[in-house]
C-alpha cells in the first residue's frame, strides 16, 4: 500500500464527483443521502488515514509514504508525510466528519454544499502532504474556489462582500508566492521540496530598484512567501478580510476556515520559510516578533468590544494565530513544537467555538451578544460545553490550549524577553474577552421572552461535540501524543536551520538572548 | 520546382479552391439555403486538414523563392487556427439561423480569413505577411458588419475598417522603412543585415511593424476598437475575433522578431514587454466596470494578448513555447465561453447583459457549473488549465531575467479575477429574479462541457501539447 496518502486525499473527491453526476433530484430524501455519503466518505477517509498514523515512525525525520509520479511540466505529483504535517494531515481528516455532520440543518442546495465540503476536505488534505512545489500552490489556491462559494452561497447578509474581499485578499497574497515558486524553480532547477530543503538559496546582497537587499535572493523569496502565509495565517496587519469571512460564513464554513485553513499559514512557515530561507527568515524574526506580539494585544482588545459572537471568536483567532508565529520564529524545539501544538489545539478549540455559536445561531438566528442572557436556566448541557471550550480558548491548564500558549512563550522568552512578556498580557486578555462572553451570554436573568422556549443540545450536536471535547482533554493532560511524533521532525528542522544561518548572525542572536539553550 | 511549391502550399490551395468553389455553387443554386450544409462542409474539410497538417509533414520546407515557409512552428498555428475556426463554425451556425442570419458568405468569407491567416503564419517575407494579413482583414471587415440591418453591426464594421486601415498604414510604413535601410524585404535578408549593426532606421520600421500588428491581436494602448468592435458585431462573429485571428497575429509577431530580427532581441524585448505590462492593466481594470459580457470578454481578450506577450518579451525558445501553449489554451476557453455566451436568451432574443445571469445556477445548474469552470480557469486560478497557461509564460518571463514582469502580471491577474468572478457572482449569489435563458443546440452544449472538462482534465495530462510546442518553439528560435 504505497498509495495510501491517495487514498485518503482522493476518497472525498470521488465521492464529490459521484454526488455531481448521480445524485438527481432535491427532494429531502435525495438532500439526505447527499449528506449520508458526505459523512461516510469523510469517516471513511478518517478511518484510513489512521492506517497512516499507525504505519509512521516519528523517528524517522525524511518523508514517509512517498508517492512520485510523473506530472505535467517536468514536475511531479509527489505526495508524503514528515513528523510536521502528519498530524496536520490528521487534523484535517478528523473535523471534516465533525464539519459535515455540523451542517445536517442545511437545508438550501444541500447537494452543493456537500460537494464543496467534499472537494474542499481533498484541497486541504493535499496542501499538507504535496512534495512538488507547485502541487502544492494548485492545492493551496485550489482551495479558495469552494470556500469562496460556501460563503458566498451559504452566508449571511452580507456574504457577497465578505467572499470577494476573501477571495482577492488570499489571492494577492498567494500569486506573489507563485512568482516566487517559479524564483525558486529557476535558481534550483527543482521543483521537489525533499531537494530544496537542501538547496541553498544564495543570500549575497543584491540590489533591487536601487534599494540594497541584505540576504539577497533569499530575503526576496522569504518575503514573497511571507505575504501569502501572513494573509492566510492571518498576521496583523493584513488579517481584516477574517473577521468579515467568519462572520458572513455559515457555521460549517467557519469552522474549516478556522479550523483548518488558518493552519496552512503555519504548516508553510515551517515547510518553506524556515528551512529553505533561514538567513532571511533570520534577518526578518524581530519584525515577525513583533508583528505577532502586537497581534496578540490589540486583536485581544478587539475582541473585547466585539457585539457580534462569531466576530469575537475570529479575532481570538487572529491572537491566537499570534501565538503560532511567535513561537515558529523563536526556532527553538519548545517554541516550534508549542506553535504546532497551538494550531492543533486550536483547531479543535476555534471549531468547537464556532460550533457553539452555531448552535445558538440557529436556534435565534442571530449572533448578537445582547439578544442573549441566561440561557443557563434552559440550556445546561450546552451552558456546560460552552463553558468548557471557553477556558480552553482561553487555556486553562488541563486543557489543549494552555499546553500550546505555555510552550510558545517559554520558546519566546528564550528568544526575546521583551516580546515574550508583551505576548503574556494576551493571555489574561483573553480571558477577560472569553469569561465576559461566556457570563453575557450564559449567566444571568433569563429575560428576554424569545429565550424563553429555547430548546438545550439535540444528541446530534452532543455527538458533534464529544469527540472535540476527548481531543482537548487528551492533548491537555497527556501533550505526550503530539510531542512524540513531531519531536524529531522539528529537532532535524532546527539543527538544520541553525547550521545554515551564518555564524556572525547567531551570535548577535546570542547576545540579545543569554537563556538560548 | 512549381510542383513542389504547389506541394508545400497545398493546405492552403484546397481551402481556397474549396473556397471558390463554394461560391459559385451557393451563387447559382438556391443561395442561402445551402448555408447549413456549408457550414459543416467548411468546419469539416478544416479539422480534415488540420489533422492532415498535423499528422503529416515533417522538417521544413520552403517555397515560391522564401516567401512561404512551412515548419513546424507555422504548422503548430495552423492546427489551432484550423481547429478553432471548425469550432467557432459549429457553434455559431445555431445562432446565424435564428438570428436570420444564416448567409452562405458567412461560412466563407471565414474560409478566407482562414486562408489569410494560414498564409500569414507561414510568411518569410514582408510582402507575404501584408498579402496574408490583408486577404485575412478584409474578410474580416465584411464578417463584423454582416448583420447589416444594425445599426451596432455596421458601426462595429465600420471602426473595425477604419482603425484596421490605420494599423496596416503603421505596418506599411515600418515596412517601406525597414525595406528602405535592409534593401531586402525577405525575413532572411533582413536578419543577415542586423547582424551587422542596427541603422535606427531600421529601429524605426521594426517599432512601427509591432505597433500596427499590435492593433491585430489589440495589445493596448492599440485596443480601442475591440470593445465596440466585440460588442457591435453578432456574437459568432465575436466568437470568430477573439479566436483564430488572435492566434495569427501573435504568431506572426513571433515570427517577425525571431525570423527577421533575431539578433537584437533586446531592442524589441522591450517594447514587447511594455505593450505586455499596459494590456494585462488596461485589460484587468477597465473590464470591471462593464455590464455587456461581450465587452467584458473583449477586455478580457486585451488582458490575455498582454499574458501571451510576456511570453515572447522573454526573446527566448522557451518564451515562444510558453507563448503558444497560452494561446492554444486562451482559444479553448474562449471557444467554451462564446459558446455559452451564444446560447444566452431572454424572450427570444439574445442578451448580453451580465446581470440577466442573475441566479443561473438554479435554471441551469450543470451549464453553470461549466461555466464556473471557465471562469476560474479565464482568472487562471488552479488546478484549471487557464492556471499553467500563465505558469509557462511566468517562467519564461522569469527565466528570461524579467521578474518584474512577472510580479507585474500576477498583480493584474488577481485585478482581473475580480470580474469574472463577478460572473460566478451573478450565476451563483444573485437574487431571485427572471433572467436569460441559455437555449443550447446539441452542439454548443457539447463545445461547452467539453471546454469545461478539459480545463479540469488537463491537470493531469496536456494531451502531448507541451512536445508539439516545444518542436514548434524549436524550429521557430532553435
Amino acid at each position: 500500500m504505497n498509495n495510501l496518502l491517495s487514498i485518503v486525499i482522493f476518497i472525498p473527491a470521488v465521492a464529490a464527483v459521484i454526488l455531481a453526476l448521480f445524485l438527481r433530484g432535491n427532494d429531502p430524501a435525495a438532500q439526505r443521502n447527499a449528506k449520508w455519503l458526505a459523512l461516510f466518505a469523510s469517516s471513511l477517509s478518517f478511518l484510513v488515514s489512521l492506517l497512516v498514523l499507525k504505519g509512521f515512525d516519528p523517528a524517522n525525520t525524511g518523508f514517509q509514504f512517498v508517492e512520485d509520479h510523473p506530472w505535467v511540466m517536468g514536475l511531479h505529483y509527489k505526495m508524503g508525510v514528515d513528523g510536521i504535517s502528519i498530524l496536520f494531515f490528521m487534523l484535517t481528516t478528523f473535523l471534516m466528519p465533525i464539519t459535515i455532520a455540523a451542517c445536517w440543518n442545511v437545508e438550501t442546495r444541500v447537494k452543493d454544499y456537500m460537494i464543496a465540503f467534499l472537494l474542499l476536505e481533498t484541497l486541504m488534505l493535499g496542501v499538507f502532504t504535496a512534495l512538488d512545489l507547485f502541487l502544492f500552490y494548485l492545492f493551496f489556491e485550489a482551495g479558495l474556489i469552494p470556500m469562496f462559494l460556501i460563503i458566498g452561497i451559504w452566508g449571511g447578509i452580507n456574504r457577497i462582500y465578505a467572499s470577494f474581499k476573501f477571495f482577492l485578499y488570499t489571492f494577492l497574497g498567494s500569486v506573489l508566492m507563485l512568482v516566487a515558486m517559479v524564483a525558486m524553480y529557476h535558481a534550483a532547477g527543482t521543483t521537489d521540496i525533499p531537494t530544496l530543503l537542501t538547496f541553498k538559496f544564495s543570500h549575497d546582497p543584491i540590489v533591487v530598484l536601487g534599494l540594497n537587499v541584505a540576504g539577497g535572493l533569499q530575503t526576496l523569496l522569504f518575503l514573497a512567501f511571507f505575504a501569502s502565509f501572513a494573509v492566510k495565517m492571518p498576521m496583523w496587519p493584513v488579517h481584516t478580510w477574517l473577521p468579515d469571512a467568519h462572520v458572513q460564513a455559515p457555521t460549517a464554513g467557519s469552522v474549516v476556515l478556522a479550523a483548518i485553513l488558518l493552519k496552512m499559514g503555519g504548516y508553510g512557515f515551517l515547510r518553506f520559510s524556515m528551512p529553505m530561507f533561514p538567513v532571511a527568515a533570520h534577518l526578518w524574526t524581530p519584525v515577525v516578533f513583533w508583528m505577532s506580539a502586537i497581534a496578540i494585544v490589540y486583536t485581544s482588545l478587539v475582541a473585547l468590544v466585539q457585539q457580534d459572537m462569531k466576530k469575537l471568536v475570529a479575532y481570538s483567532s487572529v491572537a491566537h494565530m499570534g501565538y503560532v508565529t511567535l513561537g515558529i520564529f523563536s526556532m527553538n524545539s519548545q517554541g516550534v513544537d508549542g506553535a504546532i501544538f497551538q494550531m492543533l489545539s486550536h483547531g479543535f478549540i476555534s471549531g468547537a467555538m464556532f460550533l457553539c455559536v452555531g448552535v445558538i445561531y440557529d436556534r435565534m438566528h442571530t449572533r448578537e451578544i445582547s439578544a442573549y442572557g441566561g440561557i443557563i436556566n434552559r440550556m445546561p448541557a450546552y451552558a456546560l460545553v460552552f463553558m468548557f471550550f471557553t477556558m480552553a480558548n482561553v487555556g486553562l491548564p488541563g486543557t489543549s490550549g494552555f499546553v500550546g500558549e505555555f510552550l510558545v512563550l517559554m520558546g519566546a522568552f528564550q528568544a526575546d524577553t521583551w516580546v515574550a512578556a508583551v505576548a503574556t498580557s494576551g493571555v489574561i486578555l483573553s480571558a477577560a474577552y472569553g469569561l465576559w462572553l461566556y457570563r453575557r451570554v450564559v449567566f444571568g436573568a433569563l429575560v428576554k421572552e424569545s429565550l424563553k422556549t429555547i430548546t438545550d443540545m439535540t444528541r446530534r450536536e452532543r455527538a458533534i461535540f464529544a469527540p472535540l471535547i476527548v481531543m482537548t482533554l487528551l492533548l491537555g493532560v497527556y501533550p505526550k501524543v503530539v510531542t512524540d511524533i513531531i519531536d524529531p521532525s522539528v529537532g532535524a528542522l532546527i539543527t538544520q536551520f541553525r547550521a545554515d544561518v551564518p555564524a556572525e548572525a547567531q551570535a548577535a542572536a546570542a547576545t540579545t538572548a543569554p537563556a538560548s539553550n | 520546382m512549381l510542383t513542389q511549391d504547389l506541394h508545400t502550399v497545398l493546405p492552403e490551395l484546397i481551402l481556397a479552391i474549396y473556397a471558390l468553389l463554394a461560391l459559385l455553387f451557393a451563387v447559382y443554386t438556391g443561395k442561402d439555403n445551402a448555408t447549413n450544409a456549408l457550414t459543416w462542409a467548411t468546419a469539416g474539410l478544416m479539422v480534415a486538414l488540420a489533422l492532415w497538417i498535423g499528422m503529416g509533414e515533417s522538417g521544413t520546407n520552403t517555397a515560391f523563392g522564401g516567401l512561404f515557409i512551412d515548419d513546424a512552428f507555422a504548422r503548430f498555428a495552423k492546427v489551432t487556427i484550423l481547429l478553432s475556426t471548425a469550432a467557432v463554425l459549429v457553434i455559431s451556425q445555431d445562432y446565424m439561423a435564428r438570428q436570420g442570419l444564416g448567409r452562405f458568405e458567412y461560412p466563407l468569407l471565414i474560409t478566407l480569413a482562414t486562408i489569410g491567416m494560414m498564409a500569414m503564419v507561414s510568411s518569410g517575407d514582408i510582402m507575404s505577411l501584408y498579402m496574408g494579413l490583408e486577404l485575412q482583414s478584409l474578410a474580416l471587415y465584411v464578417v463584423a458588419s454582416i448583420q447589416h440591418d444594425s445599426a451596432k453591426s455596421t458601426e462595429a464594421g465600420l471602426k473595425y475598417f477604419v482603425l484596421g486601415a490605420l494599423s496596416s498604414g503603421l505596418l506599411l510604413y515600418g515596412a517601406s522603412l525597414v525595406y528602405g535601410f535592409s534593401g531586402t524585404t525577405s525575413f532572411a535578408g533582413i536578419l543577415s543585415t542586423v547582424q551587422h549593426g542596427v541603422p535606427v532606421g531600421l529601429l524605426f520600421g521594426l517599432v512601427f511593424m509591432l505597433s500596427g500588428l499590435a492593433f491585430k491581436i489589440s495589445a493596448a494602448p492599440f485596443h480601442m476598437w475591440t470593445p465596440d468592435v466585440y460588442e457591435g458585431a453578432p456574437t459568432p462573429v465575436t466568437a470568430f475575433f477573439a479566436t483564430a485571428p488572435k492566434v495569427a497575429a501573435m504568431v506572426l509577431i513571433a515570427r517577425l522578431v525571431h525570423d527577421a530580427f533575431g539578433g537584437i532581441t533586446a531592442q524589441w524585448s522591450q517594447v514587447l514587454a511594455a505593450l505586455s505590462v499596459v494590456s494585462m492593466f488596461v485589460g484587468a481594470v477597465a473590464a470591471i466596470g462593464q455590464k455587456d459580457i461581450k465587452r467584458l470578454m473583449a477586455y478580457s481578450s486585451i488582458a490575455h494578448m498582454g499574458f501571451a506577450l510576456m511570453g515572447l518579451a522573454a526573446g527566448t525558445a522557451y518564451g515562444v513555447q510558453a507563448m503558444l501553449i497560452y494561446m492554444a489554451i486562451y482559444v479553448t476557453m474562449n471557444v467554451g465561453t462564446f459558446a455559452f455566451v451564444m446560447s444566452l436568451e431572454m424572450g427570444g432574443k439574445p442578451v448580453t447583459d451580465i446581470t440577466l445571469l442573475n441566479n443561473f445556477s438554479k435554471r441551469e445548474p450543470l451549464k453553470a457549473l461549466a461555466v464556473l469552470v471557465l471562469m476560474f480557469s479565464l482568472a487562471g486560478v488552479p488546478p484549471m488549465l487557464g492556471f499553467f497557461g500563465k505558469f509557462y509564460v511566468l517562467k519564461a518571463a522569469v527565466d528570461a531575467g524579467m521578474s518584474w514582469l512577472a510580479v507585474a502580471g500576477v498583480v493584474a491577474s488577481v485585478i482581473g479575477a475580480f470580474y469574472y468572478l463577478r460572473i460566478v457572482f451573478y450565476m451563483y449569489f444573485g437574487a431571485e429574479q427572471p433572467g436569460a435563458e441559455a437555449k443550447m443546440a446539441p452542439v454548443q452544449w457539447l463545445a461547452l462541457m467539453a471546454v469545461a472538462l478539459i480545463m479540469l482534465a488537463a491537470v493531469v495530462n496536456f494531451f502531448g501539447l507541451e512536445p508539439a510546442a516545444q518542436a514548434a518553439a524549436g524550429a521557430l528560435v532553435g
